[in-house]
């Protein structure tokens, strides 16, 4: 049976990794490559390497970082970040990323997700997405690094990312994002039930049981932290023996 | 000397680099003659099937059939594998190698597609490729179109509908999987290609 991903992301700046508390407050945390393969040592699934400076700052995208990673890592990786063209996702698949996420620049120009799946496949495509829960309900989505709004409706976003050719969507929480209280599963599970593409949770992981409730609660595919491993809050290898003893299907042993 | 063959289909560099790592000389090349006298070939691609025309194009095509022929050992990986069979209904025009019978399907609704994740090998017949390698192994997939249960299939996952995903007969492999990105299973299973 298809095993429920753990993905382990690390948010670099300046080819360094950092990590935000809702998207602020950020604390040097080490070498990217360095901290992908000690996450792909201890079981993680999968590797995400966002620039977080790339959109704000208008810096493209780390390819040293990404050049060291695809020789170092055998497991796969996706990078995202400041990508908003088809030559800079070009650039990034032939630096050795597995897959790209596209976020405000997806949404600036859709077609860009049709036109890098039509180049490299849509096994290649993450569309990255940062919804917000609306006062009056549902969920809105932000670009930019989750600093402006767009109006658009998550719900028709993610739908729309899938007929463009997404093969997957990385959906972030705002609301839940670095205060380590759990994923939003109401939202993630909206999105998943909503697509037949695998959907990436993300946003507020702080424990085990965080990740037991989006599986179980959320469908999602696969789910996504950063911080709680770099601090060694939850090891790897716990978190998945954890999700076993519920009966979620997880890559054993670590 | 191992040909990694370009036909613009993406994955080269990581097969590259995974080979590299094994200490293992590979050129990554798109020249039928490179293909005609390296010792081994791999065929990778991701992406859709209709990417395989390129290899019909330029050659390539017939420098692997010829290749197999002799007896070279030849692996393909993920669309590489699929275009061993005889077609896809991803591009039902297009004709695949037809090395092994079958034509590769969606996967059927309501399973997730594509199937993107680890999944675990029913390895269900003696293979050289998974030498060393106990059932349950797994490996990491991503693709919306599957390859169906023959013969030669030595390894199989389900999602959705029962598949094959390791192919073998006698020098010439197969993996659904991209072994290159499957940590250190896949490169056990490279490392077999490499020495058989």
């Amino acid at each position: 049976m298809l095993t429920k991903r753990i993905i382990a992301c690390l948010d670099v700046d300046g080819g360094r990794v950092v990590k935000g508390i809702s998207f602020r407050d950020l604390v040097d945390a080490g070498d990217p490559v360095e901290l992908a393969c000690r996450h792909s040592d201890s079981g993680a699934d999968e590797i995400v390497l966002l620039d977080i400076s790339a959109t704000r700052g208008g810096r493209a995208t780390a390819l040293e970082v990404v050049r060291r990673a695809g020789r170092e890592l055998f497991i796969p990786f996706t990078v995202g970040g400041g990508i908003a063209s088809l030559a800079q996702a070009a650039a990034v698949i032939g630096a050795g990323a597995d897959k790209v996420a596209m976020n405000s620049a997806a949404l600036a120009d859709p077609q860009l997700i049709e036109a890098v799946a039509a180049r490299f496949g849509s096994q290649a495509v993450v569309v990255a997405v940062d919804a917000k829960r609306r006062p009056g309900g549902g969920w809105g989505v932000w670009s930019a690094g989750g600093t402006q709004p767009t109006g658009r409706d998550a719900l028709e976003w993610v739908k729309e990312a899938e007929d463009r050719g997404a093969g997957e969507i990385l959906l972030t929480s705002m609301d839940c994002d670095g205060r380590r209280a759990g994923f939003d599963c109401v939202l993630t599970a909206r999105v998943a039930e909503a697509l037949r593409t695998p959907v990436i949770a993300s946003g507020g992981a702080g424990g085990a049981e965080h990740f037991g409730a989006v599986f179980r609660e959320g469908h999602a595919d696969a789910a996504l932290a950063a911080s709680i491993f770099h601090y060694g809050i939850e090891s790897l290898e716990y978190l998945k023996r954890f999700l076993d003893s519920l009966g979620i299907p997880v890559r054993l042993p670590c | 000397m191992i040909a990694v063959v370009d036909y613009g289909a993406g994955n080269v560099i990581s097969v590259q680099r995974a080979l590299e790592h094994l200490g293992r000389e590979c050129v990554v090349t798109g020249d039928p003659a490179a293909v005609e006298s390296a010792e081994r070939a791999i065929v990778p691609g991701v992406g859709h099937f209709g990417a395989t025309s390129a290899l019909a194009a330029t050659g390539l095509r017939k420098a692997i059939e010829h290749r197999i022929a002799e007896r070279t050992p030849v692996l393909g990986i993920c669309l590489g594998m699929q275009w061993l069979f005889e077609a896809s209904d991803e591009d039902p025009g297009l004709p695949g190698l037809g090395a092994f019978p079958g034509r590769c399907r969606a996967f059927p609704a309501p399973a997730k597609s594509p199937q993107v994740g680890w999944d675990q090998l029913e390895i269900s017949a003696g293979s050289r490729l998974l030498r060393g390698l106990p059932s349950g192994t797994y490996a990491y997939f991503t693709h919306g179109y599957y390859a169906p249960l023959v013969g030669e299939t030595v390894a199989s996952c389900d999602h959705g509908a029962p598949h094959t995903a390791v192919v073998e007969r006698g020098n010439l492999f197969g993996t659904q999987f991209h072994p290159e990105k499957s940590g250190d299973a896949g490169l056990a299973m490279l490392e077999n290609f490499c020495s058989c």
